[in-house]
């Protein structure tokens, strides 16, 4: 980062951050440069997701955002989503089913999976592609990653309604 | 006991253990190159030859060296001139040393003409626009006919171009390799045939697209050492072309490989290391080179466009009396796996069906176009495309289902091949006789998965949408016989736990989970005990890499020899401690035990008695490993397609993709492997190419523009994986991650025919081309 009088107040998972930046850094290069580097770099064009955050909720591709433009709003990022000691049922289901393989686009597709589940009251399959469609994976072919969000979907699902009221309330989207 | 049965007493190896990476990555937790870059880092940035073929007649980089935050910029007037070659193969190399740091001449649009070192990524692409080229444009060579033609521009016309091994090697006339081969003769054998053959098919540029672009970041030590950590499936290979490239010696440099975001092969090249570490040399910075994925398609490395002719005859009976096959390749603007890939279009193809007279003549060419190298199925891909095509076409000749058809000619167990001796990798191949084979059975359970008794001739399809299904039977190997080698050390820490320490390069694939099964397996113990560090030049002993489908077969031996040699240690002090013979004690659930049962020790007491407490030692166990086979792993492929006939367009109803890969050391990954490598080609036959305009500029140099599969197109996929037992390999192991992206083109252009009558020799299986044959097809009736 070169010298800049710019700066950027967001809310990140949760804690409210002021950074320095500039008017043409991408959101990615200030979470990256802050040590959020879950969100991967995989194209810089909008296309291949492994940079997904949630932006107010909303799946959103940090690669094509300006840092300026988060002013105010409420940023997610992977780290956001789990630890090791206390993964979310997503992260388990895909180490259960084998759908991590170089899991370059693993933390992107857990992003667009909770925006998803956040949002959405109904779950059909073309719902649930049509959430995923914008995160590309080259190794696994989505059959394991599927298997993964189709057991944590109906696992939401069968949960009781007052759980599920819980979980969406934590996203900010308003 | 039966060799099946054997693989049932497993206790870690033929079981789905959790992936030991897995959490950590779906975590975000801090993995791959990029994110142990420091916030410091320089940033590199390329000019890059926007003509194909052009001779640079004046390159000022002086006002881009004042810019601001400008710390270095390399050119050809301040780096070394050596020649080199950047695939990562084993040495010496079976490919030209072509490659110069920096040149006065670039050979395609994304050649490397002037790099920036700066401090923000903004100012090193500032510097960029301030260097000043004066080009003197030369004709370029697009096609394969013009790089063939009498009088062609010579593409590498630099004394220094050569091959370091005596192999054919004419850059004069852009021919980077030549090979051939007969066994028997093909002329009588057509003699003998009742139908014969004589086709022409052609396969596309593609890429790799693995979602970590290439990424180097090197910087020095406090030792004054090289540290280069970078994604790469080559670290060993990686660190000598290095070092030969800086001129430097190979003890100066250490080549650190993380995680990797995918390779497919596109890794197994050193594309940026020599830059970040002159940069890092010359500036005592840490510096980080990634690619954006514009540079990905356009100077990172790609596939083969092959175009095939094959000749055949057979008999009425369905006996293959004859096989030519003459493979070109058009290997871009450098000629690295030209010759290797061209060879396994015919080393991995030809043996699968049962011929006495087959003969191969495969050439490489150079062109001005992007440079291929290494790709999952590396040459077998392309060949298989146009062999099992003319499979089906045979078959309909002589009125046979192409099912029975290949059924009465596939190689079985114990059966040889003339094409296995004759075609090596620049030089002879080794002779072998197939192990493990369960391709018959691939193929009963793959036809029964999609319904082939169901299927109907074309000629009663009517109707806008017609359905088709499709077959293809393939191979790949495992490793390179004679060649590769692959080496491990496992030691014991105080709680039983080990450390296994690989060359061998997991690159997403998750070998570092393979071979843990492996060596927990040899030992006695459980998977979770290791702690598997994957790979670091300094720290891990020699591995070739990851490529030519050798990680599981080769370098799980060398664990499970390194394990074995551990585990003897193990024995001698669990029986001195236990007061028994060596003879009389073995291992158990982590416990070396005597022979009734009644005494036992813990790995855990073994470890801190022999670190701690009498006779003090390092049990520590080390082996290397090369083979003299390459067992095949075997595939059937099954695709049912619904083919709109008013748009060309091709829906696939149902994809079954079986294969034996010996003894699955991790099914649940071993099945992982299958579906991406199949989604891979599905992706590859239906959709992917490139695109040049007419000054052999790639037009579609994104994701938008080159589409890869999305889990909204992802078809039905049926993933069979039939065992067999590989005595060679560990624990009954062969390959798995390339044979399975060999399949969906010609699947799907037996299944087009098998809709339409529509022959399309020619892929992607767009709805253009498939439409005009279509067309074809009805202008006839």
């Amino acid at each position: 980062m070169t010298k800049t009088d710019h700066t950027v107040n967001f809310t990140l998972n949760g804690e409210k951050k002021t950074f320095a930046t500039r008017p043409d850094e991408k959101l990615l290069a200030l979470l990256r440069r802050e040590g959020y580097r879950g969100t991967k770099y995989g194209c810089g064009q909008g296309t291949c997701g492994a940079c997904t955050v949630l932006l107010d909720g909303r799946a959103t591709y940090a690669c094509l955002l300006y840092a300026m433009q988060a002013e105010g709003r409420a940023v997610r990022t992977i780290e956001s989503a789990g630890t090791f000691d206390n993964p979310s049922e997503f992260q388990k289901q895909l180490v259960a089913a084998g759908a991590v393989q170089c899991g370059y686009c693993i933390p992107g597709m857990v992003m667009s999976a909770t925006a998803l589940m956040e949002t959405e009251a109904v779950l059909e399959d073309e719902i649930v592609k049509e959430y995923m469609d914008g995160n590309l994976c080259r190794c696994t072919g989505y059959e394991k990653i599927w298997v993964a969000l189709r057991k944590t979907l109906d696992k939401q699902a069968a949960a009781p309604a007052r759980a599920r009221r819980k979980s969406s309330s934590k996203g900010s989207k308003k | 006991m039966n060799r099946h049965e054997k693989a049932k007493n497993f206790k870690q190896v033929n079981h789905s253990v959790t992936k030991i990476d897995a959490l950590q990555l779906a975590l975000g937790k801090d993995s791959y190159v990029a994110d142990f870059v420091p916030n410091d880092a320089l940033i590199v940035k390329m000019l890059w030859s926007p003509h194909a073929h052009a001779r640079i007649k004046k390159l000022d980089v002086s006002r881009a060296e004042k810019m601001p935050g400008v710390k270095a910029v390399l050119w050809y007037g301040n780096v070394p001139r050596i020649a080199h070659c950047t695939a990562g193969q084993g040495f010496p190399e079976p490919s030209p040393y072509d490659t110069f740091m920096f040149d006065k001449k670039v050979r395609f649009v994304g050649d490397r003409v002037a790099a920036v070192a700066a401090e923000t990524e903004e100012q090193a692409l500032a510097a960029l626009e301030a260097i000043k080229v004066e080009y003197e444009l030369l004709k370029p060579v697009f096609t394969l006919d013009e790089a063939m033609a009498p009088g062609a521009p010579v593409i590498h016309d630099e004394a220094e171009a050569h091959v370091p091994i005596p192999i054919p090697y004419e850059p004069k006339k852009n021919l980077v390799a030549h090979v051939a081969c007969e066994a028997g003769s093909f002329a009588e054998g057509l003699k003998q045939a009742d139908f014969k053959f004589d086709h022409t098919y052609e396969t596309p540029y593609a890429q790799h697209c693995p979602i970590e672009p290439y990424t180097s970041m090197a910087r020095i030590a406090p030792s004054g050492r090289i540290e280069i950590t970078t994604s790469t499936q080559v670290p060993f290979h990686c660190r000598r072309i290095v070092a030969k490239t800086l001129d430097v010696p190979v003890q100066k440099i250490r080549v650190i490989k993380p995680r990797i975001g995918g390779g497919f092969g596109c890794k197994q090249e050193i594309l940026l290391d020599d830059v970040t570490a002159m940069f890092a040399l010359r500036t005592g910075r840490a510096c980080l080179w990634q690619f954006n994925r514009e540079e990905t398609f356009r100077t990172g490395r790609t596939r083969h466009p092959f175009r095939i002719r094959l000749q055949a005859g057979v008999k009425k009976d369905g006996t293959i009396t004859a096989i030519n096959m003459e493979a070109i390749n058009n290997t871009g603007a450098y000629g690295g796996h030209g010759l290797t890939v061209v060879s396994c279009a015919g080393s991995k193809v030809l043996p699968l069906y049962h011929c006495e007279n087959i003969k191969f003549d495969g050439k490489s060419y150079y062109t001005n176009l992007p440079v291929a190298g290494a790709y999952r199925g590396f040459g077998a891909t392309q060949a298989f495309f146009a062999m099992e095509s003319l499979m089906d076409q045979m078959a309909e000749a002589i009125g046979m289902d192409p099912m029975k058809f290949r059924q009465i000619n596939h190689i079985r167990e114990g059966e040889g091949s003339p094409i296995f001796a004759a075609l090596g990798e620049g030089r002879e191949g080794t002779p072998m006789t197939v192990g493990s084979n369960a391709l018959a059975e691939c193929i009963v359970q793959g036809a029964e998965a999609i319904g082939w008794k169901n299927r109907k001739d074309w000629r009663g399809k009517t109707g806008r949408y017609r359905r088709g299904i499709g077959m293809a039977c393939l191979m790949q190997g495992s490793s390179i016989p004679d060649i590769d080698m692959g080496a491990a050390s496992i030691k014991i820490n105080d709680d039983g736990s080990f450390n296994l320490l690989v060359g061998a390069t997991d690159l997403g694939t998750g070998s570092d989970t393979v071979l843990a099964q492996i060596a927990a397996e040899e030992l006695e113990t459980t998977t979770d005990k290791m702690i598997v560090y994957s790979s670091d030049t300094d720290l891990t002993p020699f591995d070739v890499g990851a490529y030519a489908s050798s990680t599981t077969y080769l370098s799980g031996e060398a664990v499970r020899k390194a394990a074995a040699h551990a585990k003897s240690q193990i024995l001698a002090t669990g029986a001195e401690m236990l007061g028994v013979l060596p003879e009389e004690v073995h291992c158990e659930d982590s416990a070396v035990v005597n022979s009734d049962g009644s005494k036992k020790v813990t790995y855990g007491d073994i470890a801190k008695y022999s670190l701690y407490q009498k006779n003090q030692y390092q049990i520590i166990g080390t082996a290397s490993h090369i083979t003299k086979k390459s067992p095949p792993p075997f595939a059937a492929h099954y695709a049912e397609i619904e083919v709109d006939t008013w748009t060309g367009f091709i829906k696939v109803l149902n994809y079954v993709s079986t294969i034996d890969c010996g003894t699955a050391v991790n099914p649940q990954l071993a099945e992982g492997q299958t579906e991406g490598g199949t989604l891979n080609g599905i992706s590859y036959a239906l959709t992917e190419e490139y695109l040049f305009d007419a000054n052999g500029r790639m037009q579609n140099a994104s994701f938008a523009d080159y589409h890869i599969y999305s889990m909204r197109d992802r078809p039905p996929l049926n993933i069979i994986l039939v065992p067999s037992y590989e005595e060679t390999g560990p624990f009954g192991a062969k390959s798995v991650s390339e044979v399975s992206i060999n399949g969906a083109a010609p699947a799907f252009a037996n299944a087009l025919y098998n809709a339409t009558g529509a022959r399309v020799r020619e892929f992607p299986l767009t709805p253009e081309k498939v439409l005009k044959a279509i067309k074809a097809v009805e202008g006839k009736k």
